[in-house]
């Protein structure tokens, strides 16, 4: 067994959370300062324009990328062969969420209940997912998860009959419908398969992917710029004003599936897409 | 993009419709943020006949959140939350003399029609731009509502604010026209 501090968990959590509210990723820039090369609205290519020169900002001040510096998702993979020392995983976890929501001025945004609607004070609690993995590392990554692009998502259990082209219609259909919302250029996480709650967490795991990576099955990998270029005849743009770069990517996450099911979620992130890992 | 058009707050009615959808803006003056249970608050109050907290005439309401500011900073990142949220509220301020809002994302029929009855102008910002906008901050103060943290009513005297006119005064709407503009079918 290897034994890690509790310490070193919860500010490693405390520093990921800054990190990655204040430093946008360089996939992200990359792919926003592309969005303005290709972008035909002079008004979508203001806003790209102020989008990178917001990130700039917010690097150098090591201010929030955006106001709503989200719910804290955090996923583990916990070595098997790891053991904490001075406490539990979890409490270390929390304790760090709410040192860095504190100590680096983020937003508090959760309240306690879902009606009376009280604001917990530190961004807690955490929403935590973890996998059990081989060996004696602990990988932390901590994904930020605005509101207004959260309240564009959706699920549908489709019928296996469905197909392709149910998938298709649903998925373009709900960014269509969510117009200007959740800050477009928006990257859209689709789930596909699993059970209910499955495929819903497979389409949040699915915008930790890298902007420009290629899905490795072919099959997905076509699907995904399909649906890319599909989302980008829509003509919502930057902001929803109106343009061509509406979406920045399309990630899918596919899951073996029951013989009488087609679930599909989809999971909308704003353009700050925010991540950061660390392994321990 | 057009010339872009400064404006001073409280607005007035001669301002408002020189704005048209689709204007670049930027604002200078005194405004007002406030967002779901502030809005909620505020048309209790104006129910109940009490008085506001802030004189509604003229006034420009923001949707933000912001996020804490740091030590010698008036606010912290100040970008826009979505407008919809506060379509059921906006009708009965803009008619007690709110001129103008703040914010992201389409507005309901009501409300559109209520700016045409009323005079009143709906601005989008640029949401995610939170640290850009925050430089064009000089001051806050929260005015009311303290316990709602980052809810609450703050009053921010902001300098060249940069904003898009969206609903004017006289029924357009730049959400539509700009998607329909760029829309391919097929």
């Amino acid at each position: 067994m290897r034994l890690i501090p509790f310490d070193q968990i919860r500010d490693t959590v405390a520093r990921l959370c800054i990190e990655a509210n204040c430093i946008l990723g360089e996939d992200v820039v990359r792919a926003l300062a592309k969005g303005r090369e290709i972008e035909e609205s002079p008004t979508g290519r203001e806003i790209l324009n102020q989008l990178l020169e917001n990130q700039q900002i917010a690097r150098e001040e090591m201010m929030p990328i955006c106001q709503d510096t989200g719910w804290a998702v955090v996923w583990l993979e916990l070595g098997s062969q790891v053991k904490i020392d001075g406490g539990e995983l979890y409490d270390a976890i929390q304790a760090g969420v709410a040192k860095g929501y504190t100590e680096g001025y983020l937003r508090k945004s959760i309240v306690a209940d879902p009606l009376r609607r009280k604001n917990t004070g530190d961004n807690t609690p955490a929403i935590i997912y973890t996998e059990i993995v081989p060996g004696d590392r602990l990988k932390i990554t901590v994904q930020p998860k605005g509101g207004g692009s959260e309240n564009m998502s959706e699920i549908k259990m489709l019928s296996a009959a469905d197909g392709v082209a149910g998938i298709r219609k649903f998925v373009v259909d709900r960014v269509w419908r969510s117009q200007a919302n959740p800050c477009p250029p928006v990257i859209v996480g689709v789930g596909l398969g699993g059970t209910f709650e499955k495929c819903a967490l497979l389409a949040k795991r699915a915008l930790l992917r890298e902007i420009g990576s290629v899905h490795p099955d072919p099959f997905y990998a076509q699907l995904e710029q399909e649906l890319l270029e599909e989302i980008n005849k829509l003509g919502i743009g930057p902001q929803g004003l109106g343009g061509r770069v509406t979406a920045l990517a399309v990630f899918i996450e596919a899951f073996p599936c029951h013989i009488a099911t087609l679930p599909c979620a989809v999971n909308i992130n704003c353009h700050a897409a925010r991540h950061k890992s660390a392994v321990i | 993009m057009s010339q872009i058009k400064n404006i001073i707050t409280p607005l007035t009615d001669e301002v408002v419709k020189n704005l048209h959808a689709g204007d670049a803006v930027t604002i200078t003056g005194s405004i007002y943020t406030a967002r779901d249970l502030a809005h909620q608050r505020l048309v209790a109050v104006l129910q109940n006949n009490e008085t506001l907290p802030f004189d509604l005439r003229g006034a420009v309401i923001y949707y933000v959140g912001p996020s804490p500011a740091k030590p010698g900073r008036p606010i912290g990142s100040c970008g826009p939350t979505t407008s919809y949220r506060m379509d059921a509220y906006t009708p009965a301020l803009l008619a007690a003399g709110l001129k103008g809002m703040i914010g992201k994302g389409n507005r309901s029929p009501a409300v559109i029609d209520a700016l045409k009855k009323y005079c009143g102008v709906y601005f989008a910002a640029v949401g995610g731009a939170a640290a850009l906008l925050a430089q064009r901050v000089r001051s806050a103060r929260v005015i009311a509502y303290e316990e709602l943290g980052p809810e609450a009513l703050q009053e921010l005297v902001v300098e060249n604010l940069p904003v898009i006119v969206v609903n004017d005064c006289y029924g357009a709407d730049l959400y539509q026209e700009g998607v329909r503009r760029y829309k391919k079918e097929g």
